[in-house]
């Protein structure tokens, strides 16, 4: 530690730590293969479902607002980590980052804020279309609080991508993600309300993480199902850790 | 002289294994300050294990690795070790400006931009993306990322596949500056022209043992032959009958031959055909004498 600090007086972390999240912010948006799927298909399903096919209801407006906001982050935070760690794992970018002086978890974090920047976009997207389109009213504090269940919602399906992207190669990965995604935000919730499930499949929805982030964003517009935040959260952060260590376990054998 | 220069990076009675496979049997190195060593030997002769060891992505079952007085995959090894590798990786999507930046700022005294372009040569490059370049300027771009932090220890895997005759001597040159700084530089590679025109050292190694070591003379002085080619009508597989005489094919008009000791053959074919032109005697090159080596341990092996 003493000789890390006497070898790096000048040297500024923060400067590689931004650098590094913008290097994987812009290649995530240079890709369009990601760019574009994950910040048009949440605004696009809104529009179709919440804002053409609603025949007025203010109720579903909400409901699709803050259910298209979690698919957004989910799709955002699982394909942004799993198909980047797969790739930069099979093609030796990882090796090569441990060769260099990388301050530590920076590409990790990198990745993070990364994701975290889409979830932003995807729900001030989704704001705009519910606002003007949807016709949807929130109180200040609510969308302030939307929000932040979506950029906090990036964290367990990071960790999620992060493991699956451990397992496969780059070229896989999109496949197994999607089998995994969209099957997932269909059987949460996400795409239509719960009620309109078989009653079966509705009561197996709590075993999904991301039946946790839709009914926690659900409970800002007042539609959850009544069970309590703190379950939810509980739930996410256990799949977080979960995951987290699956997945170091699984890049620390690689070698 | 040379070799009095102070280590910089050490393996010694290094071993590394891969299930059954010994990768690396108490392998010895030493990396001296102002010089390049090559490590020569065939695919799978344990090179890339040595790198690996040095840089801290493999741990060694035996013996120690010491990377400029710290732990190998240390911060603080890190820091003075830039690194080459054979497959780099590197996001496609990225501008080269961004890469070099990214990089750049890990380090504790930076090169400067202006700098990386002019000893990697990437002259109008910073701004394209990583992907849409060419295999040899992206070799050129990795080099540049190797050395944008003043490595003390560079480790150079095979950094020259690819690259076009003068792309390759861009990079000897940038090498030779380097090592003019007082860097260690190691050089694994297939080119033996390149470890003849780089290295003061070289390590030859097979099956992940050190089977030769020395100065590119000393390892070419491990075989005696010459090579002897002359434009002459005797027949290839009279000569090859004659004493002293290892190997002999005709080439079009020319007969090319390897003899232990020149002068008595060169005697006889002058003698034998005073028509006899062209004649031509070298001494092997650092190729032959490496495939001798590894040859030789073979032997000894089985």
């Amino acid at each position: 530690m003493m000789s890390t600090l006497a070898h790096a007086p000048s040297r500024s972390p923060w400067r590689s730590y931004l650098l590094e999240a913008k290097c994987e912010f812009m290649r995530m948006l240079r890709e369009p293969a990601f760019g574009v799927p994950v910040i048009a298909f949440p605004a696009m399903f809104y529009l179709l479902f919440g804002v053409l096919l609603n025949k007025g209801s203010a109720g579903a407006a909400q409901y699709l607002l803050a259910t298209y906001g979690a698919f957004g982050v989910i799709g955002a935070a699982m394909f942004g980590f799993g198909v980047t760690i797969a790739t930069d794992r099979e093609h030796g970018y990882l090796r090569l980052k441990r060769t260099l002086a990388v301050p530590p978890g920076a590409l990790l974090l990198a990745k993070m804020a990364m994701a975290a920047l889409f979830a932003v976009i995807i729900s001030l997207l989704l704001d705009v279309l519910a606002s003007i389109l949807g016709g949807v009213v929130l109180a200040p504090r609510q969308w302030a609080l939307l929000l932040a269940v979506n950029v906090l919602g990036v964290l367990p399906f990071a960790a999620i991508g992060l493991f699956f992207g451990s397992l496969v190669s780059g070229n896989t990965a999109p496949a197994l993600l999607n089998v995994l995604y969209l099957p997932m935000a269909f059987l949460s919730g996400l795409w239509l309300p719960l009620s309109m499930l078989p009653e079966f499949l509705s009561r197996l929805a709590p075993i999904w993480p991301a039946y946790h982030l839709g009914q926690l964003a659900l409970k800002v517009v007042g539609h959850d199902q009544g069970r309590p935040a703190w379950l939810h959260l509980l739930a996410l952060a256990a799949v977080t850790v979960l995951f987290f260590v699956l997945a170091q376990r699984r890049l620390s054998a690689a070698e | 002289m040379a070799t009095t220069s102070p280590v910089l990076a050490r393996l010694r009675g290094a071993s590394r294994r891969y299930g059954d496979t010994v990768a690396l049997d108490g392998f010895d190195l030493a990396l001296h300050a102002g010089q390049v060593t090559s490590l020569l030997g065939a695919n799978g002769a344990g090179k890339s294990t040595a790198v690996g060891l040095l840089l801290g992505l493999l741990k060694a079952d035996a013996g120690t690795v010491d990377v400029l007085g710290h732990a190998p995959g240390s911060m603080a090894a890190r820091l003075g070790t830039g690194a080459m590798l054979q497959s780099a990786g590197i996001p496609e999507r990225l501008k080269v400006r961004e890469l070099l930046d990214l990089v750049r700022s890990y380090a504790a005294r930076p090169r400067s931009v202006a700098d990386c372009v002019a000893l990697a040569g990437l002259d109008g490059l910073l701004e394209r993306r990583y992907g849409r370049l060419s295999g040899g300027q992206q070799r050129r771009v990795q080099f540049a990322l190797a050395i944008c932090g003043r490595p003390r220890l560079l480790c150079l895997d095979e950094p020259t596949t690819g690259l076009d005759i003068e792309a390759r001597q861009a990079l000897w040159r940038a090498i030779r500056e380097l090592v003019a700084d007082g860097s260690a530089v190691l050089l694994t590679t297939h080119y033996l022209e390149e470890a003849e025109a780089l290295s003061d050292h070289v390590v030859v190694i097979d099956r992940g043992r050190r089977v030769a070591e020395g100065t590119v003379a000393q390892i070419r002085a491990h075989v005696a032959q010459r090579r002897i080619r002359c434009v002459t009508a005797l027949e290839a597989a009279h000569v090859l009958h004659w004493p002293g005489v290892r190997d002999a094919v005709r080439e079009g008009d020319a007969l090319r031959i390897v003899a232990d000791a020149a002068e008595p053959v060169v005697r006889r074919l002058l003698d034998a055909d005073p028509q006899l032109h062209e004649l031509e005697v070298q001494r092997a090159g650092l190729a032959d004498a490496f495939l001798e080596i590894t040859r030789n341990a073979g032997q000894e092996a089985a």
